[in-house]
């Protein structure tokens, strides 16, 4: 199986502070991944190195079929690459209504002159309505979402991820703040999303990634420590001594 | 697709009327084609209104919209007066050196033209040859040209520069000051070849044209009237669709708008460029109504006055922008012009000429801190636009988002 992405011997230091330390992950095209750690494990991290965020000291990034080095590439470029990022703090665009928050997402293209003169077409609305509804938000179209509730946000901010038609998801923590029937909806999207791409989803809630049910790659201290079933990892002495344990 | 524009913008269709209602109001007032109940120096005065109402469009463009708090469109809106200045000193001095030698013996040469009009115009800087930048003063449609295309290069390479390397926020502010005060600093030497601090002058005088200034100052109020309108329909179109959304998430949150897909960097230069053309031309109709520019038109103070009338107007929305300038400015001249009776306290006489900057500092810092949506705001009561609860939260973590009082539910 080749890999959608591959990340290959990365480490980068902030101030004297190793946060990646020699990281390696891959993930496949269709391919639902949960990554856990403590805090600092450099989940965060992980994330701004394939978002583009921030540049690493050392290692690669590949990416795709062609293994494109993404670590070229800006932000903006990553972004239309496939790659889509959900923040842990649910960030939509609170002065602008549900619809054009998911307008602004839908893949279409993305330079000034396109947009300036683009006009939503038939599929355009098509696409917002059913996206709206996939995320329970059929009836807040022209609401805007500030006025949203935080659970509502985060559904909102996934809606726009699925938008864009990303091939790897990076979702951090999109449970927290939660009510349980949130938190199952969300699992079904997730899992749901996961048939056709690459999702990864970092997740400090135990009882959240149960019941994503899939491989689980654990961080400790910028490196994997351990890679499996959430079964096997969970019996894995290293991961109970800094992990579980605590 | 106009006409959803268009109800999408009741404003626009409410602004162009009250903007052809002015002017309508004010040619026939005037003394050229009405009664003459205003004088031509105020038909001027409201002229020049237009222009900086025009010139707040393209401040709140760039920075109600997309966060930029840019001081240096002022910089942009003298460019473009200079640029028609030249032109406009060009080809008077040609007609009135052209007059006095068509009476010589021997007709002139063409160079001998060139030289006595380079001798007049820059006698005044103990030269008489041209500088390179006036090598298309010849010409209107050229110098037309350098309206658009002086501001919106500079803008151009200016803001890609600064753009490029992530500057935002309070440093942007600065740069682009420093770029104004260069700018002016540069100008006010003699050898920039535009007559340093003499600047540009008699540009009131429209070459070839026998009407005079009752005329001509209503010909540029229709001029600048029209150039308003356009702007402000050209302004409101290009917030209105996708591209203002991604404008106004740059402003709230410009790292979101990143891993969207939309490159920041090229939004923005767009947005600068544009309304730094915008302000060209709204200089280029301006000075001709004031008859005069120099480098101490574009010294950074003025821009800062921009982002104040914007401010006070209301920001993030066209017609507070245009409130705000012609409110601000209109104030300001009555202010100044010593119109204003001095207000005796007994102790001390307000003499109102020296207290008008107090006066306008402490209502920027009034508005600021009391009313963030500015006179704009008074709009809000006649229409059912209601102020959101928030908590006191902004709309987005970037230093130029939205704050609570400036949004709409």
């Amino acid at each position: 199986m080749s890999a959608l992405l591959e990340v290959s011997g990365v480490s980068v230091t902030f101030d004297g502070f190793r946060a990646i330390n020699n990281l390696s992950f891959e993930i496949g095209p269709a391919e639902l991944r949960a990554i856990i750690g403590p805090n600092g494990a450099g989940k965060t991290t992980f994330m701004d190195i394939v978002t583009g965020k921030t540049k690493p000291d050392e290692g690669r990034v590949f990416w795709g079929e062609a293994s494109r080095n993404l670590l070229k590439l800006s932000e903006a470029r990553i972004a239309q690459e496939g790659i889509g990022r959900k923040f842990q703090r649910p960030t939509v665009f609170e002065d602008q209504t549900v619809r054009d928050n998911l307008m602004m997402a839908v893949k279409n293209k993305r330079s000034p002159f396109p947009v300036l003169f683009w006009k939503p077409k038939f599929r355009d609305n098509a696409r917002v309505e059913e996206l709206a509804s996939e995320i329970g938000l059929a009836d807040a179209l022209s609401r805007k979402s500030g006025e949203l509730s935080h659970g509502q946000k985060q559904w909102l901010e996934i809606g726009m991820l699925l938008a864009q038609e990303p091939r790897l998801l990076l979702v951090d923590e999109p449970a927290a703040g939660m009510t349980l029937a949130e938190r199952e909806h969300t699992t079904d999207l997730l899992k749901e999303a996961a048939k056709t791409r690459a999702v990864v989803v970092v997740e400090h809630d135990m009882e959240f990634v149960r019941r994503l049910d899939c491989k689980v790659t654990v961080l400790h201290e910028g490196s994997v420590l351990a890679e499996g079933t959430l079964d096997h990892v969970t019996k894995n002495q290293q991961v109970i001594d800094v992990y579980l344990g605590r | 697709m106009r006409n959803t524009f268009i109800a999408r913008n009741p404003s626009v269709l409410v602004f162009l009327a009250i903007l052809a209602v002015f002017t309508i109001a004010v040619t026939l007032l005037s003394h050229a084609y009405g009664t003459g109940g205003l004088s031509t120096s105020f038909v001027k005065t409201l002229g020049k209104t237009l222009c900086l109402c025009l010139v707040a469009i393209a401040m709140d463009l760039v920075w109600g919209y997309c966060g930029i708090l840019s001081l240096g469109h002022f910089a942009f809106f003298a460019l473009g007066g200079y640029a028609i200045g030249m032109w406009l000193m060009y080809a008077r001095t040609e007609l009135i050196v052209t007059q006095s030698l068509a009476n010589a013996p021997i007709p002139p040469t063409e160079q001998e033209v060139v030289d006595a009009i380079g001798s007049q115009i820059f006698g005044v800087v103990g030269s008489s040859d041209f500088p390179a930048v006036w090598v298309f003063a010849h010409s209107f449609w050229l110098q037309a040209l350098m309206v658009i295309a002086a501001p919106g290069l500079l803008a151009l390479i200016f803001g890609w520069l600064a753009f490029r390397s992530r500057v935002t926020g309070v440093y942007l502010s600065i740069l682009t000051q420093a770029m104004t005060l260069a700018l002016s600093l540069y100008l006010f030497q003699n050898e920039s070849g535009l007559r340093g601090n003499n600047g540009l002058s008699g540009l009131q005088n429209l070459p070839g044209v026998q009407a005079g200034q009752d005329e001509i100052s209503v010909w540029f109020l229709w001029g600048s009237a029209l150039a308003l309108g356009l702007g402000y329909v050209l302004a409101a179109w290009v917030v209105s669709g996708k591209f203002g959304s991604v404008v106004r998430g740059i402003r709230d949150d410009e790292a979101r708008v990143r891993f969207l897909g939309y490159s920041v960097e090229g939004y923005k230069l767009f947005v600068f460029t544009l309304t730094a053309i915008i302000a060209g031309i709204a200089g280029a109709l301006y000075y001709p109504q004031a008859g005069i520019i120099n480098p101490g038109e574009m010294a950074p103070i003025a821009s800062i006055y921009l982002a104040v009338w914007v401010a006070i107007g209301g920001r993030g929305r066209l017609y507070g922008a245009v409130i705000g300038a012609a409110f601000v400015s209109l104030v300001s001249t009555w202010f100044t012009s010593g119109q204003v009776p001095p207000l005796n306290l007994g102790v001390y006489t307000v003499d109102w000429v020296d207290w008008w900057l107090v006066l306008l500092g402490v209502s920027f810092v009034l508005v600021t801190l009391f009313a963030p949506k500015g006179i704009g705001g008074l709009i809000d009561l006649i229409t059912d636009r209601v102020t959101p609860d928030r908590h006191g939260a902004d709309y987005g973590p970037d230093k130029g988002a939205l704050q609570e009082g400036e949004g709409r539910r």
